[in-house]
């Protein structure tokens, strides 16, 4: 086809190195928010899931409504890795106000497209990358008349555009707009031709593709693209939760609308009556009281909030674990102190989530590493509240809760029925002579419960004020003494009902990496790396406290151990100080905890250097 | 200060109600309160109404916060599994323990300062939500249990033991109740058995949020004449303006009210509290003339008492949820777990 007027950008930036990189690299995306840019984000990301071609998605988001900077970054990887590379090849720099840092992030090599409606401050040039101008503005003004719709629009035309530099194809991205406003065929119509109009701009001015590009693949088909709040929600429908219980708090509030939305459509009956019931509490104090009241009724009960609805919960959360009472709280993790960065993620719970509470307390936690671990998590949450009575936290984090991932589907075993823990019923209270709520008689630091309503033999009053084995009030040393002392037999029961750690090791390494939760992407992708370069390391991931025997082996196992965390204060590790006997020498932090998802490269150099400067010692 | 005595009741102990159980089935443990404390002669009347009410007593749930009286639901109805909270958050339990079940009657017992300083939050929420339980504050104007603090419902110019006196405003259960949409708001005072245990049956059988605000001395700390929550002052300045009682289905309706002084309120489940209007400028089913009733009362340093307002008509919580009839706690996991196809299904939409 000719092209006139065509405009050869591939300069000596990328023309004369002549590489391509076929389904391996990073687009960043810069805009604005409020303007729509997520879907259109959403949609780019969507469609190369669709070619087969392996993706992740990570959005960083301002805490706030409208106007302020916000960043999509795709990365593209037929290695199937998910985490972020640290890299950044193509930029879409939409915002003026992020433009120079945006164009300094650019990894040499790279491309950057901007809108050249306006003319942009050559002093911020760059010679060692490409820079690509399209009007994106004035090709969307002339198009459509409305104003709320040039903004929306100008996303869905640089999507066009990106579909021709990226080699992405433009018939998968239709399918999408069309299943998207399948009942407003308006939009489709002008969401298609904004679409067009970028794609046809980008293809007849520009060699296209760029040599960062797609090809499909057939390496997705067994997966899915979800967010973990979504599947916890999932998780909490399947394992038959019926009581939800919240207040509002970013990064867990899509946790309850998926809960919603879920039951909405299989726990209604056609008469519309309700087989849950979700109660917006007036704050997280009363979450939590709501989700103990039920649990202790016996109905399964959940609460999703982050740190500063965690904090809240403190008291009640001690109250739970001391008359041992069920409760499942996801802790949807974000960036502290206090208020902190609302819409940034970290592990930095850690600590408080295990200790929550006055008093000799503590509790169990789960560590999902991505959404599909958020359902598995949060069916085994319900479990190990009931079989153990006690309070469960889920510490998700906001990359796993907020951002799309790449997940194998799940699986769901008919025949699972759930285990409800050690409640007496009808007949055997019937039968029974005489109950005694907090008496060990299987040895296993858990005593039997009974739920209000079964029957007179099983009445017993629940308090958080010193009681004795009977449940009674009791103000007597040894009779405090012997109660607590169980709590701590359950505890340690517990080691061997927690998900067990995933290790990866082979028996003659001695140096190894600990981590937790959503830094595993990250690791794996390091791990490939180090070893590439020579380096070849064990790794251990936890996914439970208090801790199990497995985790204790592969400390002792090690001469040296890298934990990995997204945290200022080695929260992880500091636990494993608290509660192993590991010796605090072989330990080394890698710490990440700007709030942006940690990346494989900063693992790879700190762990790099690390061993490097061990070998010169 | 604490002996071990037995809550007082005035019926025969022996005597068997519809179910054939005796009042002293209905009893608890010892109590721990001082002699003389209101909150005890507020226990007795709950043994006094359950039993009257022939509920069987596993099918009640006692609930409390923290303090003197939230220690209450030990002293009755033994055979009831009952939940001692942490200070001023019973509301929220009650809540989720309703949630989970909604068949079972359900009674929360509180102070002053669990529910109107530390709890007032939890306290205005579950009434909004219009829980189906009776919610009793047995309200002394103190922290009985810290030993003698002021309370947020301490009258101005009131005088602790040491001497200090409260300039701030108190809070008002009762017109708080009312002007935040409570659906049945009632007061009394301990030591009026004869009003008290009519509007606790009627509170128990109320389909929704039942307040019930007690006077309830603290003979320890706050029984003196200054205290509008003495019993001097209560029994001086107590002005019932309705006087309740409350029938089940199968009595007849008493005849000893003249008519056109009562009103028969009907309830859920087809019992009857009757409503003796003493002063005839009163009208308990208006919540405008209620508060204005209430306040020209308090004015005159009149402490009013009797059900106050009534509206069997709000929607309680389940309702306004759509909740199904079975309580969530019984549904079989087969009921909520939608099951593998249905997943795949799901996963269709994330692909
Ligand atoms: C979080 C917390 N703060 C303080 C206390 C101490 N405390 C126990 S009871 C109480 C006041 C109780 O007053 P009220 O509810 O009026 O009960 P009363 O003893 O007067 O019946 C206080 C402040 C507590 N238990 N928990
Ligand atoms: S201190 Fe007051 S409220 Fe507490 S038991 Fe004694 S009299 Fe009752
Ligand atoms: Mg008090």
């Amino acid at each position: 086809m000719d092209r006139p007027n065509r405009y050869r950008i591939l300069g000596k930036a990328i023309g004369e190195s002549m590489n391509t990189y076929v389904n391996d690299f990073v687009v960043k995306i810069a805009n604005v928010n409020g303007t729509g840019s997520a879907s259109a984000n959403g949609l780019l990301m969507k469609a190369i899931f669709r070619m087969g071609i392996p993706v992740a998605g990570k959005n960083f988001f301002p805490s706030n409504i409208q106007g302020l900077p916000t960043w999509y970054e795709i990365r593209v990887s037929h290695d199937g890795y998910r985490a972020r590379s640290g890299k950044v090849n193509v930029m879409v720099a939409m915002n003026a106000q992020t433009y120079a840092r945006d164009l300094a992030e650019l990894d040499p090599g790279g491309c950057l497209l901007y809108d050249s409606t306006w003319s942009r401050d050559k002093q911020l040039a760059r010679d060692d990358i490409t820079l690509i101008g399209i009007p994106f503005a004035r090709l969307v003004n002339a198009t459509f008349s409305n104003i709320r719709a040039r903004i929306l629009l100008k996303n869905i035309c640089y999507v066009g555009a990106l579909a021709a530099f990226l080699n992405l194809d433009i018939s998968v991205l239709e399918n999408l707009l069309r299943e998207t406003y399948a009942n407003k065929p308006k939009l489709i119509t002008d969401n298609l031709k904004a679409m067009e109009i970028g794609y046809q701009y980008a293809s007849g001015h520009f060699d296209c593709p760029l040599p960062f590009r797609l090809e499909r693949m057939n390496a997705t088909a067994e997966y899915m693209m979800v967010d973990g709040n979504t599947l916890a929600a999932l998780g909490c429908v399947y394992a038959g939760a019926t009581v939800g219980a919240w207040y509002p708090i970013t990064p867990s509030t899509s946790l309850m609308d998926a809960f919603k939305a879920f039951c909405e459509r299989y726990r209604t009956h056609p008469d519309g009556k309700r087989r849950y019931c979700i109660i917006q509490a007036e704050d997280e104090l009363a979450a939590i009281g709501m989700v103990l009241g039920a649990s202790w009724n016996g109905a399964r009960a959940f609460t999703p909030t982050s740190g500063p609805g965690l904090s809240l919960m403190n008291e009640f959360l001690g109250f739970g674990y001391y008359a041992e009472i069920p409760a499942v709280i996801f802790d949807v993790q974000r960036v502290g102190p206090s208020t902190g960065m609302p819409t940034r993620t970290q592990q930095a719970d850690i600590l408080l989530a295990a200790y929550a509470s006055h008093g000799d307390t503590r509790h169990i936690l789960l560590f999902p590493a991505d959404p599909a671990e958020c359902f598995y998590m949060a069916v085994s949450a319900f479990e190990l509240a009931e079989r153990l009575q006690t309070p469960v936290l889920v510490l998700s984090d906001l990359d796993i809760g907020m951002n799309d991932w790449m997940v194998p589907k799940l699986s769901w075993n008919e025949h699972d029925v759930p285990d409800r823990g050690k409640v007496y019923g009808f007949e055997q209270l019937r039968d029974l002579s005489e109950f005694h709520r907090y008496t060990d008689s299987d040895g296993d630091g858990i005593a039997y419960r009974t739920l209000p309503g079964t029957h007179s033999k099983g009445a017993y009053f629940t308090r958080g004020s010193g009681h004795n084995r009977d449940g009674a009030y009791t103000e007597d040393a040894a009779e405090y003494q012997e109660v607590l002392d169980r709590l701590q037999r359950k505890h340690d029961h517990a080691k061997t009902l927690v998900p067990a750690p995933i290790a990866c090791r082979r028996s003659e390494l001695k140096t190894g990496i600990v981590s937790l939760g959503s830094c595993d992407a990250a690791i794996r992708e390091a791990l490939d790396i180090l070893a590439r370069g020579g380096m070849e390391l064990n790794y251990l991931r936890v996914r439970g406290f208090p801790f199990s025997r497995e985790v204790d082996e592969f400390l002792e196992q090690h001469t040296r151990i890298f934990v990995v965390e997204q945290n200022r204060d080695a929260q992880l590790k500091s636990l494993l100080l608290l509660e192993t006997g590991v010796d605090r020498s072989k330990l080394t932090s890698i710490l990440h905890y700007g709030g942006i998802p940690i990346d494989s490269r900063c693992i790879v150099q700190s762990i790099s250097e690390a061993l490097r400067e061990g070998e010169a010692a | 200060m604490s002996f071990m005595k037995k809550p007082e009741v005035s019926h025969s102990r022996l005597s068997h109600n519809s179910l054939g159980r005796t009042l002293r089935e209905y009893e608890g443990s010892m109590s721990t309160l001082c002699a003389g404390c209101g909150h005890d002669s507020v226990t007795a009347a709950l043994i006094q109404a359950f039993w009257e009410l022939s509920i069987e007593p596993c099918q009640i749930v006692k609930m409390s916060g923290i303090g003197c009286s939230s220690k209450t639901p030990a002293y009755f109805v033994q055979e009831a599994h009952g939940i001692n909270a942490v200070h001023g958050r019973m509301p929220s339990i009650a809540t989720g323990a309703h949630a989970a079940n909604r068949n079972l009657y359900y009674v929360g017992i509180s102070g002053d300062g669990d529910s109107l300083s530390i709890g007032l939050g939890q306290f205005i929420h579950a009434l909004r939500r219009n829980i189906n339980m009776l919610y009793l504050i047995e309200n002394n104007g103190v922290y009985g249990l810290t030993k003698g603090q002021f309370s947020a419902s301490a009258d101005v110019g009131s005088k602790a033991k040491k001497g200090e006196i409260n300039q701030q405003p108190p809070i008002d259960p009762v017109t708080l109740a009312l002007t935040l949409g409570g659906s049945f708001v009632a007061r009394s005072f301990s030591g009026d058995k004869a009003q008290l245990v009519p509007l606790i049956k009627a509170g128990i059988m109320h389909n929704g949020f039942a307040l019930l605000d007690v006077l309830s001395p603290c003979v320890t700390f706050n029984d003196h004449e200054d205290s509008t929550k003495s019993y001097a002052h209560t029994r001086q300045y107590d002005r019932p303006v309705v006087h309740a009682d409350f029938i089940q289905p199968h009595q007849s309706i008493s005849t000893d009210y003249a008519n056109g002084e009562i009103i028969p309120v009907e309830l859920h489940d087809g019992s009857t509290v009757l409503l003796s209007k003493v002063s005839n400028d009163y009208n308990p089913i208006d919540r405008a003339a209620a508060y204005q009733y209430l306040l020209d009362r308090q004015k005159r340093g009149e402490i009013v008492t009797g059900l106050l307002y009534i509206n069997e008509n709000q929607e309680e919580f389940h309702t306004v949820h759509r909740t199904t009839e079975e309580p969530l706690r019984d549904l079989p996991h087969v009921a909520l777990c939608p099951g593998s196809a249905v997943l795949e299904e799901i996963q269709h939409l994330y692909r």
